[in-house]
């Protein structure tokens, strides 16, 4: 793998004295010994675990009522309690967790996709950027949460619209950033060369642009992660999410306000897992940031 | 100065016409008939036909369009269905409770971020950085309406301290209006105590190596005119720049926040709005929020200029 970006390059210098060790590698090396980053890893995957064996590990149905179970505190019995309708806070808050992911994972994946490309075609043709980064600006200038939620108005609540809320409000921020990037590689001498070999501008940005400007992508995507989760729990605790009695963590916390005085729990143990996850990639995010993009520092 | 100034208002523009197409363009991707969502599953076909010709909906895309700007440029964006009442101010009557909440939010935020920020950076590497990173990390991953339900559980529900929600003006009680606003102005500020004090460490650090801060420790300055004169002076720049930032997810906050502690703000107005299904109220509060916050952030590119020479003389 050609070592062309700043921060692979600081990394296989920080390397330097230990021979036989390629870049990427060093750059492992580094962010496991991040002790935050590890940390953070820790958090994320112990999430991620709990959505991916959502089906094994509940045993309740999370939509089941039970009326003589409502309102148990946590016991050997109800491990996170049960909720005013006798759920199983247990299979709500861990196919929450599901849900939670699926979205992370999806508003994740559209943004690596689109907002490298608006972001790729925005600072390679000098042309094209003027026009998308003023609609790009225009959509960044809507407060987050006021536009996914005009935009889930108008669309209906549901998962998928959702998804395409959170993409739509969080792409721009995501091509702004591969933008600035590729400004910087566009004028790089590497580049100069390939269009002196008669490279095509599809081959320049997918060989030599485009896999230079992942760093700082792949940290704006582990922040993406968290704040995706956040809006789409603040969202459902709104109403705006998934419809109940499908489970969020975000429309078992408002279940719950109405019981806070007798059943408490109901709104802290998904809380808790929701301040976990994002916590886990904040942390994340940070370590990443310092190892792979050492300039990001400075950013909020 | 004023050349810079009309600069940022003919960058502003383009910005705020889009932002106007936007939001003109939100209510008609609105799939299936508006009209019909908006009168209910029991309505009749008249009703529905009623809806659509006060909403303009019977006429061409075009006309609608024009109606719309040529509203705009009267200070006219529809009128609320759910209130009966001009959307331009139904926003404007609710924007003092607003405003109030985020000033509050704001000041806790300025003094707590930027201390917390410039002592983490004056004991770097230490227990008190440590533990103000901590804080830091703590306040940009809790989500401010779970704070804000763990506040009512503690101080209204358990110690019955402060009112679990309400709200009272500052013009008529400013104590009443302390007490029901502290919890959800702190619940809002923690997010940004975090990112400032993050924002401020860093930029700190870097301006406390800079020549200018040795040479004026060298010359013996005592060390709060080192700290607050050179360095934070210089430091307030690009934390201007956040401040920006912060405005706008004061903003985005309040939508949840003023929801959870019952606050008849623009974030209450809109969310009813939005689960009410009242189309032009949603369009227009989000046009004329999202206008305010250019606007606001505009101020605070001209604040930079103000404390950046290089930016005003070189702008």
């Amino acid at each position: 793998m050609p070592c062309l970006t700043r921060g692979c390059a600081l990394a296989g210098s920080a390397a330097g004295a230990v021979r036989a060790v390629g870049p990427g590698r060093a750059a492992l090396r580094r962010l496991f010994r991040h002790r935050l980053f590890v940390t953070g890893l820790v958090l994320f995957l112990a999430v991620l675990a709990l959505a991916a064996l959502a089906p094994w590990i509940t045993t309740a149905d999370p939509t089941k009522l039970g009326i003589r179970t409502k309102f148990r505190p946590p016991s050997a019995e109800f491990v996170f309690g049960t909720d005013n309708l006798g759920r199983s806070l247990w299979s709500r808050t861990v196919w929450g967790a599901r849900l939670s992911v699926e979205i992370g994972v999806a508003v994740v994946a559209l943004n690596a996709v689109f907002g490298t490309l608006v972001g790729a075609l925005a600072g390679y043709f000098r042309g094209l950027d003027g026009p998308l980064m003023r609609v790009n600006d225009a959509l960044m200038a809507f407060p987050a949460i006021l536009l996914a939620i005009g935009i889930t108005a108008v669309l209906g609540p549901s998962t998928e619209n959702l998804i395409l809320a959170l993409a739509v409000v969080y792409i721009p921020r995501t091509a702004r950033i591969v933008r600035a990037s590729v400004l910087v590689l566009r004028e790089m001498e590497y580049v100069q060369a390939a269009v002196a070999a008669g490279a095509g501008h599809w081959r320049i940005l997918r060989t030599h642009v485009i896999p230079n400007a992942m760093a700082p992508l792949i940290v704006q995507l582990s922040f993406l992660f968290a704040y995706a989760v956040l809006t789409e729990a603040t969202l459902s605790f709104i109403g705006l999410g998934a419809v109940p009695p499908t489970p969020t963590w975000g429309n078992i916390m408002a279940e719950g306000r109405a019981y806070m005085r007798e059943a408490p729990w109901i709104i802290t143990i998904p809380g808790v897992l929701l301040m976990v996850t994002v916590m886990g990639l904040n942390l994340l995010g940070d370590g990443l940031r310092d190892v792979l993009d050492p300039r990001l520092r400075l950013q909020p | 100065m004023i050349r810079l100034l009309l600069l940022r208002l003919a960058g502003a523009a383009p910005v705020l016409l889009l932002v106007s197409m936007v939001s003109f363009g939100l209510m008609r991707l609105i799939p299936g008939d508006p009209s019909a969502a908006i009168a209910g599953l029991s309505a009749t076909p008249a009703m529905v036909a009623q809806i659509r010709a006060q909403l303009g909906l019977d006429q061409p895309l075009l006309q609608q369009a024009l109606h719309w700007y040529g509203g705009l440029l009267h200070g006219d964006l529809g009128r609320s269905i759910l209130l009966g009442q001009s959307v331009f101010w139904a926003t404007m009557e609710r924007l003092p409770v607003t405003a109030a909440l985020s000033l509050y939010a704001l000041v806790v935020t300025l003094v707590v971020g930027i201390g917390t920020g410039v002592l983490a950076a004056l004991r770097q590497n230490t227990w008190v950085d440590q533990a103000a990173m901590m804080v830091a990390m703590l306040g940009i991953s809790v989500p401010n309406f779970f704070l804000g339900l763990l506040f009512i559980i503690w101080f209204a529900v358990g110690l019955g301290w402060l009112p679990t929600g309400g709200y009272i003006a500052f013009t008529d009680d400013p104590w009443g209006w302390f007490r029901t606003s502290t919890m959800p102005a702190v619940s809002l500020a923690l997010l940004n105590i975090g990112l400032l004090a993050r924002v401020t460490r860093s930029t700190m650090l870097e301006v406390l190596r800079q020549d200018y801060v040795r040479t004026a420790r060298a010359k013996g300055l005592p060390r709060h005119l080192v700290i607050g004169k050179h360095a934070l002076a210089n430091a307030m720049i690009p934390i201007t720049t956040v401040v920006g930032i912060i405005v706008s997810l004061l903003v985005s906050g309040s939508v949840v926040t003023e929801t959870l502690f019952s606050i008849p703000g623009i974030g209450q107005l809109l969310t009813s709005a939005v689960l009410g299904r009242d189309y032009p109220m949603v369009q227009g509060g989000l046009l004329l929020v999202t206008a305010l916050l250019v606007l606001i952030n505009l101020g605070v590119d001209m604040l930079y200029a103000v404390l950046d020479p290089r930016v005003r003389l070189g702008g």
